[in-house]
């Protein structure tokens, strides 16, 4: 896909890659997705395993609000098990026939519950720093999965000798301009994974990113399929077009 | 002229029709019989395939405006929601985001054959014309439209190119506000928007009708820019042109496919998906690729109002073209002296896109105004002065005898078919 962008850039659009390249560059390593390539499938199990790293770890500070509960069998969950997760949060809803706001068990047609209300309260929360939301954030982020991933497993514990250490800042490597205000969230072993899978933080970074990938492009899978074909039909209808050109041109004489 | 006109259609229903209304007459007469160049190469299929993008952009517009709600609180969860829950959504708008992306490569590989092959010469003046009014009216529909999902570089880009108009001497700070709606962009901007957004489509539908008939009227420039000489020199549009331009429509939808099923971001930019924030400024604000090059020249000019002149100014420039090019001689084919300089003007276009990508500093300052000073001189100074130096290549009798190789053309070369791009 990298060579391809760049013969595309090279071709067509010989202006439009370097629009990205601005901004502070650390180069981000390139990992192996599931999800990669022209036909990659987003990996069942490890976005499962994703999503838990997400609610029991981000979504503490993090919404996705574009996604509702319903959504998860997109990652292969079934009806009951959604239903099962939906129902363990509280949802405010409201007003009802007396004019009050109550809460409920969460259906599956809710969307995520957000950690916090609003902006202000989630800044009041964290510092003054503001968690974003993570629905879309790796089609958000200039090469969004490799950076997720690089930023998940980019913290360390102090700076490069030589750099002043930042008063409740967090030293990535990754992160544009090194300090975050977000404190590592992984650390070993933290998620129980039900399959038995080591939850290592590379492990945890990997899983979290494809979970998130798949909740930024949740159509992704069946656009590639659908492109497939679309494109194997054209293919062909172009070569019987070109036939039928060539006919009836011979006939004109010259 | 009263009475019902005189129809040569044998079946009675569209006999009637034809009578009272003669559109099968006409349509027979401008793209049956229409009597078109024989020497088209596949340059020559662009403006059907642009005529194809602006339907294509139109339908499927319609149909995300069904599903779109414009306002700042909404617009970009809107957006979401069609991109996740409304019906193949997901497959409209890439199908509508690519498609802007693709009506401008169309088109300006459209201008591009027209600048070759000198297309906008007389007696084709004035349709040159309506087609530079129609690429200023995709600019500015494309323009908009990239407000409409509200992300961070449709908030941002608003505001750089609205304020470009504050840089009008005495009455540029209250243009800006009237264009507003407010003092800053925001809601009202956003439902002007859209408003105009869906408006100027239709306005372009009409321009590109005048363009077509204009067309009618000269008829086609073609490869060797001289106009045929007789029945000889031309063929009817249809079937030979209907499907010489169907293949490549084909071609060009297996691109178009290829970007909206494999690579849709691609020409986008990763900040439109972060909901807008007045308060955060992106740490570049770069417009979509195909207005780098005008970007570019914005920037190259240390002077506000001076940039935003030289920005208009060139495309304005493209609305005299016909007057400024002095050489009777359309085809670069003939104008030996003419081509390198106009080669090194597409690559001039090319530089000031790269340019526009990067930010305003260093190299990138000197190589906009490099690319800028070309842009205008090529236009003002090369093109006028050549025609008078330039000594072309003796043209060609008629088309016909150049595609035949009649005359004192080796046997080889007029065994060749057809000419072929």
């Amino acid at each position: 896909m990298r060579m391809l962008r760049l013969a595309l850039a090279a071709a067509a659009l010989a202006f439009a890659a370097p629009v990205h390249a601005a901004g502070p560059s650390v180069a981000i390593p390139s990992q192996t997705w599931s999800f990669g390539g022209l036909f990659g499938t987003f990996d069942r199990a490890s976005a499962q395993r994703g999503f838990l790293v997400y609610k029991q770890v981000c979504a503490s500070c993090h919404a996705m609000k574009q996604l509702a509960y319903r959504n998860l069998e997109g990652i292969g969950l079934s009806e009951d098990e959604i239903r099962a997760i939906a129902a363990d949060v509280m949802i405010k809803d409201g007003p009802n026939d007396d004019g009050e706001m109550f809460e409920r068990p969460g259906r599956p047609s809710d969307r995520f519950r957000s950690p916090f209300p609003n902006v202000q309260a989630a800044r009041a929360a964290n510092n003054g720093a503001y968690p974003v939301d993570l629905s879309l954030i790796t089609k958000a982020r200039e090469n969004g999965a490799n950076y997720l991933y690089a930023l998940l497993t980019g913290y360390r514990e102090n700076p490069p000798a030589g750099v002043e250490p930042m008063e409740g800042m967090h030293y990535n490597e990754y992160f544009p301009g090194h300090w975050i205000a977000m404190a590592q969230p992984l650390w070993p072993d933290m998620v129980d994974y039900p399959d038995g899978t080591r939850a290592t933080i590379e492990q945890m970074a990997r899983d979290v990113t494809t979970f998130m990938a798949w909740a930024a492009e949740p159509e992704l899978e069946q656009r590639r399929a659908m492109g497939v074909r679309v494109i194997l039909f054209l293919i062909v209808l172009a070569g019987l077009t070109y036939g039928v050109k060539r006919k009836i041109w011979a006939d004109l004489k010259h | 002229m009263v009475g019902l006109h005189k129809s040569d259609f044998k079946n009675p229903v569209v006999r009637w029709i034809d009578q009272r209304l003669p559109i099968p007459s006409m349509l027979t007469k401008e793209y049956a019989e229409f009597p078109t160049p024989k020497n088209f190469n596949y340059f020559w299929n662009f403006g059907a395939l642009a005529m194809v993008c602006l339907v294509v952009m139109i339908v499927t517009g319609i149909f995300l405006a069904m599903h779109y709600t414009p306002h700042v609180d909404y617009a970009f969860d809107s957006v979401e929601r069609i991109m996740r829950d409304v019906n193949y959504g997901w497959l409209l708008r890439y199908i509508h985001m690519n498609g802007a992306s693709m009506f401008f490569i169309v088109v300006y590989i459209h201008i591009f054959r027209g600048l070759y092959y000198g297309s906008y010469k007389a007696p084709r003046e004035l349709l040159w014309i309506l087609g530079v009014v129609i690429l200023l009216l995709m600019m500015a529909t494309a323009f908009m439209g990239y407000v409409l999902p509200w992300g961070q570089m449709s908030f941002w880009g608003a505001t750089v190119i609205t304020n470009l108009f504050s840089a009008i001497p005495i009455v540029g700070p209250d243009i800006v506000t009237w264009l507003w709606g407010g003092f800053s962009v925001d809601n009202p901007t956003l439902n002007r928007f859209f408003s105009l957004h869906y408006l100027l489509p239709f306005v372009i539908v009409g321009v590109v009708f005048l363009h077509v008939v204009a067309l009618h009227i000269t008829g086609s420039n073609n490869p060797l820019g001289i106009e045929p000489k007789g029945p000889q020199d031309t063929i009817p549009f249809h079937p030979y042109y209907t499907i010489k331009d169907s293949f490549g429509l084909v071609i060009f939808l297996i691109v178009f496919a290829f970007f909206v099923f494999f690579a849709p971001n691609f020409m986008g930019h990763p900040d439109n998906y972060i909901p807008a924030n007045p308060l955060v400024t992106p740490a570049h604000i770069v417009p979509e690729w195909y207005f780098l090059p005008f970007y570019a020249i914005l920037r190259a000019v240390p002077d506000k109002l001076g940039g935003v002149v030289l920005m208009f100014a060139s495309i304005f420039v493209l609305f005299v073209l016909p007057w400024l090019d002095t050489s009777p001689v359309r085809s670069m084919k003939f104008r030996p002296l003419a081509r390198p300089f106009f080669w090194v003007f597409v690559a001039a276009c090319l530089l000031l896109g790269y340019c526009g990508a990067m930010p305003a500093e260093g190299i990138w300052v000197v190589l906009s105004r490099v690319g800028t000073a070309y842009y205008f001189l090529y236009f003002l100074v090369i093109l006028p002065v050549l025609g008078k130096l330039e000594r072309p290549l003796p043209l060609p009798a008629s088309i016909s005898q150049r595609v035949l190789g009649g005359g004192p053309v080796p046997a080889a070369a007029a065994s060749k078919p057809m000419e072929k791009a």
